[in-house]
């Protein structure tokens, strides 16, 4: 998303037609920052001199990105519990996987949990990572509680003591209350043998404004503590993250930036922020 | 689906109606808040701007003959109504069938569209139609998407054509080949071909892709998108559109309360027309797409073809004679015919999505109340329900009146429910008996059409509270307690 410095180049050359400032918010409004934020940006960088565009654009941001700690938690005295969430098709089980070789990179020992016994082969496909990432995949019947299943892997993880326990998810609409209820049905499941460190939602690049009802309602259902951004390496500018930030102030944690299992980076906001300029 | 969307809309023309007499200001004034609602709603920028420059033209154009007609902001509400659905591809239209078999149909898509389920659910509404289609399975990449599309293919009993493992092995060029083979010696009439996910801007996967296209020529390319997406939808269908180039456009995940902003921008962006719409996680979630239809629930005007559509479907001719001669001759309504309508129920769906379909019911006053209702609904009501009445005798359930304590005990026990439920059950029974009596003597203001009787009756509904006489006799003679009540 590094459109800001050449967004304002005619502008920081002197030029301020009416047309040049549309152009902005329109190229501001295409990244999925929401009219209302693009107008916002606009407004800003109208104040300010021209040389203090970038600081003034910059100090804005800053305060609609997440206060929280974008670290992933860790505990050094009991197994650490992380539930994967988001809508259908955002990418939840590849991320999951990517997660698996983060953390096995940073020589944690995880043990995954395939509760997403609803879509035809998801535990299937999370056993396939499983075999190439070596990680063992505790896994119950088709179309069978998630519930039972993270109960089964948390009560395996603190026997073993395990680092990690991380639970894929069904995807599943916010709108479905129902589904949202299971979810909330899974922690209270998790949370009888260990506290839940982690609810990630995992949030597609591409998704419009509709992200921010989506991670509004799941926060308000499992209480998400931070974000994982799929899909950065298309086309999407992404936008949608940072206005996700802004209305719920859950930060993001990681970005998939390909297919494969290392693609996962951690979230720095100062280097996004950065970016925006360079 | 598209409830904010049409909720801004109304809020814009009930302002807009207010006014009466129209001034070229005024439909600056709604352009903007239209403006802001489309964007709002992920419609792309550019076709914004062009919605709302038709939009005026369009009205300013007609704005002195819009003054002498008796509500000028009903004329404006159709202007906006017709240009949606211009937008929106105008007519239906079906899948193109070759004219020599197979047809064949291949699917392109974003990763995490929505594709394999489409597949499924294709394949089912074409085999209800009375053909016989064949799923391929050329998704190579995704881990285990071969093994979902087998499970998909079992479960609504379609071959699907899987040759290869998939999770990287194999060449989905070949098999989408060799499967068009299999369909030709195995006289499919019908091919389906699911491909892997790619990125508008990968040029590898997209060079395979037009490589499956050129080594099938298929009848159809269907663009799978996901209702949710953003501004890039327009980007990356235009990737798609010069990359392997697509017929028709499929919107997926309409369940949810995207805007659907999506839907307006890639048909006006490529001139496609979105032919077919998935609403839910069954496989029966599917149905053509109705550019007209969808205008008015943009609109909030609601959905009522659809409805009729699906309860015609639901109710099988002969259960909704049976009903209609019955509250026609003033015969009582009974447990027995409650039980019919539970099933007619389950049959249509998602209640939530029903009354979705409704005029108003996502915008306007009602919107709140009416949707907190919606939320809470709960489908397994139904089923509680009806296991309750079958656990009744066919006196019991012909006259309620009987079921003294011990036989309220004994279909407790029967039902696997607690006496509690069967006493609401038989009061919220009694309180739908009397409002279908209303109906009959024209006492309620509600007309419902008839084989739709259901409404009144729907479990979970908050009580009547009307003062319920209780002292009062309750006669033998079925018109006179009509008339009492």
């Amino acid at each position: 998303m590094a459109i800001f410095s050449k967004l304002f180049s005619k502008i920081r050359a002197g030029s301020s037609s009416p047309g040049d400032w549309e152009e902005i918010e329109e190229a501001l409004i295409a990244s999925d920052l929401g009219a209302k934020s693009a107008a916002e940006i606009v407004e800003i960088a109208k104040k300010s001199k021209v040389d203090q565009i970038d600081e003034a654009i910059t100090a804005s941001l800053q305060s609609w990105l997440s206060k929280n700690n974008r670290e992933i938690a860790f505990n050094a005295d009991r197994p650490t519990t992380v539930i994967i969430v988001g809508v259908n098709g955002t990418g939840k089980t590849t991320s999951t996987a990517k997660l698996v070789s983060y953390l096995k990179r940073e020589n944690r020992s995880v043990l995954l949990a395939a509760a997403d016994t609803f879509r035809a082969a998801a535990v299937e496909q999370l056993q396939t990572w499983g075999e190439r990432l070596a990680v063992q995949v505790i896994t119950g019947p088709a179309n069978g509680d998630p519930a039972s299943v993270a109960f089964d892997a948390v009560t395996k993880t603190k026997i073993e003591a395990i680092d990690y326990l991380i639970i894929d998810t069904a995807g599943r609409l916010h709108t479905k209350s129902d589904l949202m209820d299971e979810l909330g049905k899974i922690r209270r499941v998790v949370e009888k043998v260990l506290p839940v460190d982690e609810v990630l939602l995992v949030v597609d690049a591409t998704t419009g404004q509709n992200g921010i009802i989506q991670a509004k309602i799941f926060m308000e259902s499992v209480a998400i503590t931070g974000l994982i951004l799929t899909k950065m390496d298309g086309s999407a500018k992404g936008g949608i993250a940072l206005a996700i930030e802004r209305e719920t102030g859950v930060p993001i944690k990681f970005i998939g930036t390909g297919e494969g299992a290392e693609d996962l980076e951690v979230f720095s906001a100062e280097g996004y922020l950065s970016g925006l300029f360079r | 689906m598209f409830e904010s969307l049409s909720a801004k809309f109304q809020g814009a023309f009930s302002s807009l109606r207010s006014k009466g007499r129209l001034k070229s200001g005024d439909i600056d004034e709604i352009a903007t808040e239209i403006r802001s609602a489309l964007l709002d709603s992920d419609v792309s920028l550019s076709v914004v701007e062009s919605f709302i420059l038709q939009l005026k033209s369009r009205t300013n154009e007609v704005l002195e003959d819009l003054n002498k007609s008796t509500n000028p902001a009903n004329a404006v509400f159709e202007i906006v109504n017709s240009l949606l659905i211009e937008i929106l591809g105008g007519s239906a239209r079906r899948i193109r069938l070759a004219k020599k078999p197979p047809t064949v149909i291949l699917l392109t898509g974003l990763q995490g569209a929505g594709k394999t389920s489409l597949a499924g659910k294709l394949a089912k509404y074409l085999k209800d139609q009375g053909n016989t289609p064949l799923l391929v399975a050329s998704d190579l990449q995704r881990p285990n998407a071969v093994t979902q599309l087998q499970v998909v293919g079992e479960s609504i009993g379609v071959p699907v054509f899987a040759p290869e493992p998939g999770n990287g092995v194999g060449d989905p060029v070949q098999v989408a080949k060799n499967g068009l083979t299999f369909a030709q010696d195995k006289l499919h009439n019908i091919v389906i071909v699911d491909t892997a996910g790619r990125l508008g801007i990968d040029a590898e996967l997209m060079t395979q892709a037009k490589r499956i296209r050129d080594a099938i020529s298929p009848d159809e390319v269907l663009y799978v998108v996901d209702a949710m997406v953003g501004q890039d939808a327009v980007r990356t269908a235009q990737a798609f559109q010069e990359g392997v180039g697509f017929d028709a456009i499929v919107l997926t995940k309409l369940d949810g309360d995207a805007r659907g902003g999506a839907a307006l921008s890639i048909t006006q962006v490529t001139g496609k027309p979105i032919m077919f719409a998935a609403t839910g996680e069954k496989v029966t979630d599917f149905d053509l797409f109705y550019p007209d239809r969808m205008a008015s629930r943009i609109l909030g005007l609601g959905d009522i073809q659809t409805l009729a559509e699906q309860t015609k479907g639901a109710f099988d001719s002969e259960t909704a004679a049976k009903l209609e001669t019955k509250f026609a001759s003033g015969e009582d309504f009974t447990l027995d015919d409650f039980l019919a309508q539970l099933e007619a129920m389950k049959k249509m769906g998602s209640m939530t999505k029903l009354l979705g379909m409704l005029p108003g019911m996502n915008s306007g006053a009602n919107s709140g109340a009416m949707k907190k209702q919606l939320e809470q609904f709960d489908e397994g009501e139904l089923v509680k329900t009806q296991s309750i009445v079958q656990s009744m005798t066919p006196l019991e359930r012909h006259d309620p009146k009987v079921l003294n304590g011990s036989r309220r005990s004994r279909i407790a026990s029967g039902s696997g429910r607690q006496v509690s439920d069967v006493n609401s059950l038989v009061e919220r029974f009694s309180q739908a008996q009397k409002v279908m009596k209303q109906m009959r003597t024209g006492k309620g203001g509600m007309q419902m059409p008839p084989g739709m009787p259901t409404m009144p009756t729907m479990p979970n509904m908050p009580k009547v509270s009307a003062p319920q006489n209780k002292k009062k006799s309750r006669s033998g003679n079925p018109a006179k307690r009509a008339l009492e009540s």
